[in-house]
């Protein structure tokens, strides 16, 4: 069994090392807003040497049959993550309380509008 | 996976097996079996390789495609090639290997592509068959794995496949085109069917009875049917699009049987499939030679960004380090 200590997202531990073909250019993470009134939301990564050329990859990557009407890039390594673990003790807090969802209370039959 | 008594693996080993079959995804930093993870890198490189050694054919028409309108969709078709290549290194650069290693074991043979791009495009039909029966036979291969258990490569999939059928649509339109075309029009797209046909039934791979990681793929949901399955698949979605074009299938024992409710199919010949895997195939030298000249023509750009981004300093990536010093 092996889990990956790299980047937040996964990728970066590895890249970045010298092989044959020489050293990778920095890895980044790509958001697409697919329209105005969305979020954006994160779509892959790719390599690039800077923000400027990470952009223009990215649009042609990500957006060539108009996916996108804004982009982000954000250098992977830049990206702090939690644990992957599903048991990880970070989300505890929010298991063992019920009552913060609307499911948890009862209420008459006949109430409207609650 | 080694045999372990270790307490802390043999739970982590169960607590995989139970999210893969609950149908829970498996997301880059998990702890997964050394195995999952090495059959993955090598089927996700395989597939990434594919596609850009896929470009080589299909760009060898781009200066000579018959109207602007056909070089316009030949051109976008082969830049799609290029982004697929591109999510799938990408996705398989979530399991800890790099892009640089990954195109070096490429371009030294330690990586394999999919053996139908070692076949020669020798007329312009051909980039008509290579849409719908190569693009077709890839379709049937990978919208199963849009569901494959490993998250970053099934999001790569979905992707692509919404992507690849536009390629298949263009082919079998260009070859209907051809097949209502001159005489000599006909025939081209017939023989471009007549060489193309055997080779994407290849594509599936060898049968089942003789693909030792089909069981242990799909166990671990990386696979969701085996190749046989899937090559009945396309032959039964194929006969009746060839018969719409008006162009026949190179066997004669294709035969409807009504009881299984499939089309059977002639056998393949496996032992030219195992040639052009063994290197033997009519273009395997020229493609590898191709890839690697580009990639080589392509490192002074390579250096020359990088150099700039460190000039400009500070806006590079934060694993730029390396590219700083």
């Amino acid at each position: 069994m092996s889990g990956t200590t790299g980047g937040a997202v996964g990728a970066g531990s590895a890249s970045g090392t010298s092989g044959a073909s020489g050293a990778d250019w920095p890895l980044w993470e790509v958001f697409v807003r697919p329209r105005r009134g969305l979020a954006h939301t994160h779509a892959g990564s790719l390599h690039a040497p800077d923000a400027e050329l990470a952009l223009r990859n990215a649009r042609d990557l990500f957006t060539r049959r108009g996916e996108g009407v804004s982009l982000w890039v954000v250098p992977a390594a830049a990206i702090a993550a939690s644990s992957p673990d599903e048991r990880d003790p970070f989300f505890a807090p929010a298991a063992d309380k019920p009552y913060r969802h609307p499911t948890f209370y009862e209420v008459p039959d006949g109430v409207r509008h609650l | 996976m080694p045999v372990t008594d270790d307490p802390a693996t043999t739970a982590a080993l169960a607590r995989f097996e139970r999210a893969v079959a609950a149908e829970t995804r498996i997301e880059p930093r998990d702890e997964m079996p050394d195995a999952y993870r090495a059959t993955l890198v090598r089927q996700i490189a395989q597939h990434a390789h594919s596609e850009i050694i896929g470009m080589q054919p299909e760009a060898n028409w781009i200066t000579r495609a018959p109207s602007l309108r056909r070089k316009a969709i030949l051109i976008a078709k082969v830049q799609d090639e290029a982004g697929h290549g591109l999510y799938l290194y990408g996705a398989a650069e979530t399991l800890g290997v790099g892009r640089a290693e990954l195109l070096d074991k490429l371009h030294t043979g330690r990586q394999k592509y999919s053996s139908i791009f070692n076949y020669p495009t020798l007329t312009w039909a051909d980039v008509g068959a290579i849409g719908w029966l190569v693009d077709g036979a890839a379709i049937t291969n990978q919208v199963p794995l849009c569901r494959c258990s490993y998250g970053p490569y099934a999001r790569a999939m979905v992707r692509i496949c919404k992507e690849e059928s536009f390629h298949q649509r263009q082919g079998y339109e260009l070859l209907h085109t051809l097949a209502r075309g001159t005489a000599e029009q006909r025939a081209m797209a017939q023989d471009a069917v007549d060489r193309w046909w055997w080779p994407s039934l290849m594509m599936f791979g060898p049968p089942d009875g003789d693909s030792p990681r089909t069981e242990r793929s799909v166990a671990w949901r990386i696979k969701r049917h085996t190749n046989d399955e899937l090559r009945q698949r396309f032959v039964d979605i194929c006969v009746p699009q060839a018969a719409s074009l008006g162009l026949t299938l190179p066997d004669p024992a294709l035969r409807f049987d009504e009881a299984r409710g499939h089309w059977e199919f002639g056998a393949i010949d496996w032992d030219e499939f195992r040639a052009v895997l063994r290197g033997e195939g009519p273009c395997n030298e020229e493609r590898l030679a191709q890839r690697r000249r580009a990639h080589e023509e392509g490192a002074w750009v390579r250096e020359a960004a990088a150099a700039y981004a460190a000039k400009r300093g500070g806006r590079g990536g934060g694993e730029g380090e390396e590219v700083a010093a």
